[in-house]
């Protein structure tokens, strides 16, 4: 493929807002009554449900849905980068089980009930995930050098480990408080107040186009840190700044949706293969194709079995679980996963 | 004020230096010091473990020193900013691994980085500036292939042209032609030394090839557990007694008619059952 231009950047950019623009259209037009989001467009109709279910029902999902695969495909991306890992993303490396952990622990404790206005669950899922990505440095790295397989084996622990404590916490604590916890634990989308929804998109937006900005310096780490630093990288602060930033939107996600599976790690090998390894392009691309995979996972997950919902983070499981098998088994021999 | 690259002041120097290495016993470099002048072709030689690829990584700036000062144009190095740093220094690392499938093309635009805006996307003159350092490294018909399709020596090519491409005033190399075959090795020192002459473009190279070392290297720097045990023109640091001690082996030491340079002919290391 030939090298990132300016043309190139933005005609992808646009190409995908289109398609993510489309898919928003579609699916809010697909559900258990027939209202499709014309109707909307329609001045005379003196009736109210077609709006009422595409503004106050769909919408507010498909862009809870949306946001969520932005965030988990920019933050996976992002950690492949930094982490010099192809394996890594949030959720294997339990940075969504901690952030997970986090919001669960603000709402069995009732901190979330003592402040219904402040943002609590998002503070102490943001902690949680930040405490795990602390932890994962610590203890991956031996001699200044970040070693990737252990990595992706003490994430893959403290996962289990989060997880299994939140069971835990479930079984003693008053079921009532925590009604809903398995499905959330799985993944799955809430319909939110639009007030939710904006705060959530001021910090997306502000995330995702921090992590954009920083795209040649993630391509510079992917030479190796030395290569990144004496081609004038700051290498810790970049990669503090970026991990961060990677942290705080998949906590903001997880604590709404829960620890969605498989997002972050297959958009960004499916946008790398249609956009390039370019991470000023690969950034925001792997955030608008999250949010185009997500957005159609979840009407799949509404409405498939309808009026029975499926978990959104079984479909995106069962979608990326075979793409993954069939990326390793192509690209296996390749180096690309060395 | 002296402007850097003023004959006499060394463009790249390192003075009383103390490292160690995370987790070792002893220092490596208790004290050690050393300075490059400008347009100067050094090669490092030492045996494995003498330390030649720290030394290229203090040098380089990436790694610092525990004491000592590095100094690059007469000023502390962690005093320059790292794009300026970079638009001085060029490095090519042993370790050639890059991640995901970026092409060749791309990997000598890397070395662009530091003479772009923060979000600046490549200019013209840097896709020329790429593509002239991957011809000079033979691999313009490679441009799209991606480095894991490539050769060792091929892959250790484009590394060397992104550091071309960055259009240093100093180049520092880690083995540089360790994986080539002969032709591509006798290429690379040819290349280097044109830059060398004609654009004044300092060079440092680790080697264990004593030979090719002693052919291109306007002085040798010999290291031997930490210290500087050797350091001038090739003919004076490569002698028998010299390789007896530092390396263990026994040789022959002769000059090369043609182009008047040391060259070693090992014969057998002194204690054939393993080390002293």
């Amino acid at each position: 493929m030939a090298p990132l231009t300016s043309r190139r950047l933005w005609v992808a950019l646009g190409l995908l807002s289109a398609g993510f623009a489309a898919s928003v259209a579609i699916c809010a037009s697909i559900g258990s009554s027939h209202h499709t989001i014309l109707e909307l467009f329609r001045q005379s109709t003196g009736d109210d449900t077609a709006a009422a279910t595409i503004l106050r029902i769909r919408l507010p999902r498909i862009l809870m849905a949306a946001f969520a695969g932005a965030a988990l495909g920019a933050s996976g991306t992002v950690f492949q980068a930094v982490l010099r890992n192809p394996l890594a993303d949030p959720y294997i490396l339990g940075v969504s089980g901690g952030a997970a952990l986090g919001a669960f622990l603000a709402t069995a404790a009732g901190l979330q009930a003592l402040a219904p206005a402040l943002p609590v669950r998002e503070a102490a899922a943001f902690l949680g995930a930040a405490a795990t990505v602390g932890s994962l440095f610590l203890l991956s790295s031996a001699g200044g050098r970040l070693l990737s397989y252990p990595m992706l084996l003490i994430g893959v622990i403290m996962n289990t480990v989060y997880l299994s404590v939140i069971l835990l916490i479930e079984t003693v604590v008053d079921f009532t408080r925590l009604h809903g916890v398995r499905l959330w634990m799985i993944g799955s989308i809430p319909i939110e107040e639009y007030g939710v929804i904006a705060g959530m998109s001021v910090v997306l937006v502000l995330g995702i186009a921090g992590l954009s900005l920083a795209g040649r310096d993630l391509n510079l780490l992917s030479a190796g840190e030395d290569a990144a630093r004496s081609l004038g990288v700051t290498v810790e602060r970049t990669r503090l700044v970026t991990v961060l930033l990677a942290s705080l939107i998949t906590a903001a996600v997880v604590s709404v949706a829960g620890p969605i599976g498989f997002v972050g790690l297959i958009v960004p090998h499916a946008a790398r293969l249609v956009f390039g390894p370019d991470h000023r392009l690969l950034v925001p691309a792997s955030a608008l194709t999250g949010a185009i995979f997500l957005v159609i996972a979840d009407t799949a997950a509404r409405t498939v079995m309808a009026p029975t919902e499926i978990p959104v983070g079984v479909i995106t499981a069962l979608c990326g679980g075979p793409f993954f098998l069939w990326l390793y088994r192509r690209q296996g021999g390749s180096g690309y996963f060395e | 004020m002296s402007e850097p690259g003023e004959a006499g002041v060394p463009i790249l120097s390192v003075h009383g230096i103390r490292f160690r290495h995370h987790g070792a016993a002893a220092p490596l470099f208790e004290n050690l010091s050393l300075a490059v002048a400008p347009g100067e072709f050094v090669g490092v030689i030492g045996p494995n473990g003498s330390g030649k690829t720290t030394l290229l990584r203090l040098l380089a700036g990436v790694s610092q020193p525990s004491g000592g000062e590095v100094r690059l144009a007469g000023r502390d190095i962690r005093a320059i900013p790292p794009a300026e740093r970079a638009r001085l220094i060029a490095v090519v690392f042993q370790e050639a691994r890059v991640l995901f499938n970026f092409s060749v093309l791309e990997i000598a635009l890397m070395g662009r980085a530091p003479r772009l805006g923060r979000w600046g996307m490549e200019r013209p003159e840097d896709f020329a500036a790429a593509r002239a350092a991957l011809a000079e490294m033979d691999l313009a018909g490679r441009e799209d292939r991606h480095l894991h399709e490539l050769s060792s020596g091929e892959r250790q090519r484009a590394l060397i042209a992104r550091a071309l491409a960055q259009e240093p005033r100093i180049v520092l190399m880690d083995e540089p032609t360790a994986f080539l075959d002969l032709k591509h090795r006798l290429q690379i020192h040819a290349i280097l030394t044109r830059l060398n002459r004609e654009r004044g473009l300092t060079v440092v190279a680790t080697s264990h090839d004593l030979n090719l070392a002693a052919r291109y290297g306007s002085r040798l720097v010999l290291l031997h557990e930490g210290r500087a045990v050797a350091d001038g023109p090739p003919a004076s640091v490569l002698t028998a007694e010299r390789l007896r001690e530092v390396y263990e082996t026994e040789a022959r030491v002769e000059r090369d008619p043609a182009t008047g340079a040391p060259y070693v002919i090992p014969i057998a290391p002194l204690y054939p059952g393993g080390g002293r």
